[in-house]
């Protein structure tokens, strides 16, 4: 670099602007859509028609407002795998608590008649006990019995979205419509719609502030200082005299929290009631998984790389409503995104070395 | 316990019983192998179309095994020359393979969901019985992979250098060749593992039909330490789970209660089996 004023000023904006576009997460998207791309192509489907009916899917015409109802659920599923992440457990069974957090949150409104803002308030703990509860029988698993949590989270995932799928069936079906759903939830337990919207109610200011609460935790607090210590090392954490069965199993706990929240925040809202599948489908759960993975470390940036892969799950559904381009497009993406951004990572780090 | 019984066990266990064996070989060579399965799904997938294409099912496995060890080259070249974190790239890979076999069935096949042909030829039955011929070889190498991690210097390497790579590394052991070898070899062997689900145990595919027997190989290679003939005992702990899952549903039992039981027995099971293990370790250090 040159020594002059002059030569600074001039290089360091292309310096910075080369940071950014050469940045592992930024190199992983533009890779994984060129591979994407390839694989279209060999399929014989023109990615010149799939990806500008992608993004039209996500943001086009009447499109937007269900995409930001969408990324209610994404971002709070991003979390419930960030929250165990971040003490270095991994949650992948964020389909079976966030189910069970759907259909408790259904129950719970159906079942129980609360009065007035305590019908929603009721409904969202119940579910966010459920999810806890769920991801949290993980924790004494894996710090007792040294089964690993990514493991455990998975194999409790299966028999609980089973569960989900008896209750909705058989106790909380909707009887002789032959679809299995719950009943309409009563209208006061109906999430408030946000600004005369279809799809976007008070669940979104709900999972924000519950970020907002995340990031300050994280960043700003002892234990948030502590969870992180023991996902950068576990034998350090237990040296330093951290309580890491503890803090591994609450912070699982916590990620399930969020999941059963995300559940609840779908159900309480369009279409008001719980339909068997509905959770699942749209692949929430891994959707967030690479929303984290992508963000590489930076909890902030977690709400940003959520909003992109909204877009890319929301948008899939429309590329094949409207181009015919299968959806599952959604999970390759994902699944490239991943690998990618760790090998770039890994890859950046051997070159400085 | 009657014949069919038992021929249904036999059955359930052959495609967890070739994962976790590639499993085990990852797991002596020192690497955490989560892959399997995405693994599986892409061998199911690759022995149906190849398999309907050509009209040959030994064709569409023969398909499958190369298409998987080339999967797991995806996983291969990040872990073991770079040194990227297994479980990341393996929960990209496993998401990679149910995207990729979902978008490629409906380009393919010309449809989601479940795709079944009479054109589509499944394995040949072994005479006498209704296993497909693969079965036994899911048996037979799981005697081989014990004699050879046992009884030959390259399997005691391999050991080697899963207990103390440093130590493996300065006798002269090739470690990052003899991993690459583990992880290209588990692939392989879920291809087998997938072609005997997608045309052993049924003749079609379904979308993500490997329905976590991947993962639950990955317990069963957790409960097995390095030891073939405790996997074996693992696996057809889950066969068992599956089949009287079926025999639950037949007798009335709603569906959901057949798909949760075999989740549930092998995680009561391995609860038992760790509480077991830890007493026991308690009592020594006593």
């Amino acid at each position: 670099m040159s020594v002059t004023a002059d030569g600074v000023r001039t290089r360091r904006p292309r310096n910075a602007l080369r940071r950014v576009v050469l940045a592992p997460p930024v190199l992983a998207v533009a890779g994984a859509a060129l591979l994407g791309a390839l694989v279209m192509a060999a399929a014989g489907v023109s990615p010149g028609t799939a990806y500008p009916a992608l993004v039209r899917g996500a943001i086009g015409g009447g499109n937007l407002s269900y995409t930001i109802a969408s990324y209610v659920p994404t971002l709070g599923m991003a979390l419930a795998f960030a929250i165990p992440f971040r003490a270095g457990e991994f949650n992948l069974g964020g389909d079976g608590q966030l189910t069970l957090g759907g259909i408790t949150a259904a129950a719970v409104a159906l079942k129980m008649p609360l009065p007035g803002v305590l019908a929603v308030a009721g409904a969202l703990v119940a579910a966010v006990l459920a999810g806890a509860l769920t991801a949290g029988i993980s924790g004494p698993l894996a710090t007792r019995l040294g089964l690993p949590a990514i493991v455990g989270t998975l194999l409790i995932s299966t028999p609980a979205t089973a569960l989900a799928s008896y209750l909705v069936r058989f106790p909380l079906a909707e009887k002789g419509t032959g679809i299995a759903e719950t009943p309409l939830l009563p209208e006061r337990a109906q999430l408030p719609p946000l600004g005369g919207s279809e799809y976007v109610t008070a669940g979104l200011p709900i999972i924000l502030l519950v970020t907002l609460a995340w990031l300050w935790v994280d960043g700003g607090t002892v234990l948030g200082y502590e969870i992180r210590a023991l996902g950068a090392g576990r034998e350090f954490a237990r040296y330093g005299g951290l309580p890491v069965a503890r803090l591994a199993t609450s912070s699982l706990a916590a990620g399930g929290a969020l999941a059963g929240l995300s559940g609840a925040l779908i159900v309480l809202a369009q279409p008001y009631r719980y339909v068997d599948g509905a959770l699942t489908s749209p692949g929430y759960t891994f959707t967030g998984v690479a929303a984290v993975l992508l963000a590489a470390g930076r909890p902030r940036a977690v709400p940003v790389t959520a909003a992109l892969l909204t877009v890319l799950q929301v948008g899939g559904e429309g590329m094949e409503r409207d181009a015919g381009v299968p959806g599952q497009l959604t999970q390759v993406l994902e699944g490239l995104i991943i690998v990618l951004v760790a090998v770039l990572a890994t890859a950046r780090r051997l070159r400085r070395s | 316990m009657n014949l069919v019984f038992a021929g249904s066990v036999i059955t359930a266990t052959a495609p967890v019983l070739f994962a976790a064996l590639g499993g085990l070989l990852c797991a002596a060579a020192g690497v955490f192998n989560i892959a399997l399965e995405g693994q599986l799904l892409c061998g199911a997938f690759t022995a149906v179309v190849v398999g309907h294409e050509t009209g040959s099912a030994w064709l569409g496995v023969l398909a499958a095994v190369v298409a998987t060890v080339l999967f797991a080259a995806l996983l291969s070249v990040p872990a073991v020359s770079l040194g990227t974190e297994p479980i990341v790239v393996a929960v990209g890979t496993n998401l990679l393979a149910l995207g990729l076999t979902s978008f490629l069935m409906r380009r393919i096949l010309g449809l989601g969901g479940t795709y079944s042909s009479p054109d589509l030829r499944g394995l040949p039955d072994l005479p006498y019985t209704s296993q497909s011929a693969l079965v036994p070889v899911a048996f037979l190498l799981t005697a081989a992979v014990a004699f050879w991690l046992r009884r030959t210097r390259s399997g005691l390497r391999l050991r080697a250098l899963g207990g103390e790579p440093e130590a493996a590394r300065s006798l002269g052991l090739k470690v990052t060749g003899y991993r690459h070898a583990a992880v290209l070899t588990a692939g392989a062997l879920c291809g087998l593992g997938g072609a005997q689900l997608s045309l052993g145990n049924v003749t079609l595919f379904s979308e993500g039909m490997s329905a976590g027997r991947g993962w639950v190989a990955v317990v069963a290679v957790m409960l097995a330490g390095t030891s073939p003939y405790r996997l074996l005992g693992a696996c057809l702990l889950f066969g068992v789970a599956e089949a009287l899952g079926f025999r639950l549903q037949g007798a009335g039992l709603p569906q959901q209660a057949a798909d949760a039981a075999p989740y549930l027995i092998t995680l009561a099971v391995l609860v038992v089996a760790r509480v077991i293990s830890t007493r026991r370790r308690k009592e020594r250090t006593v």
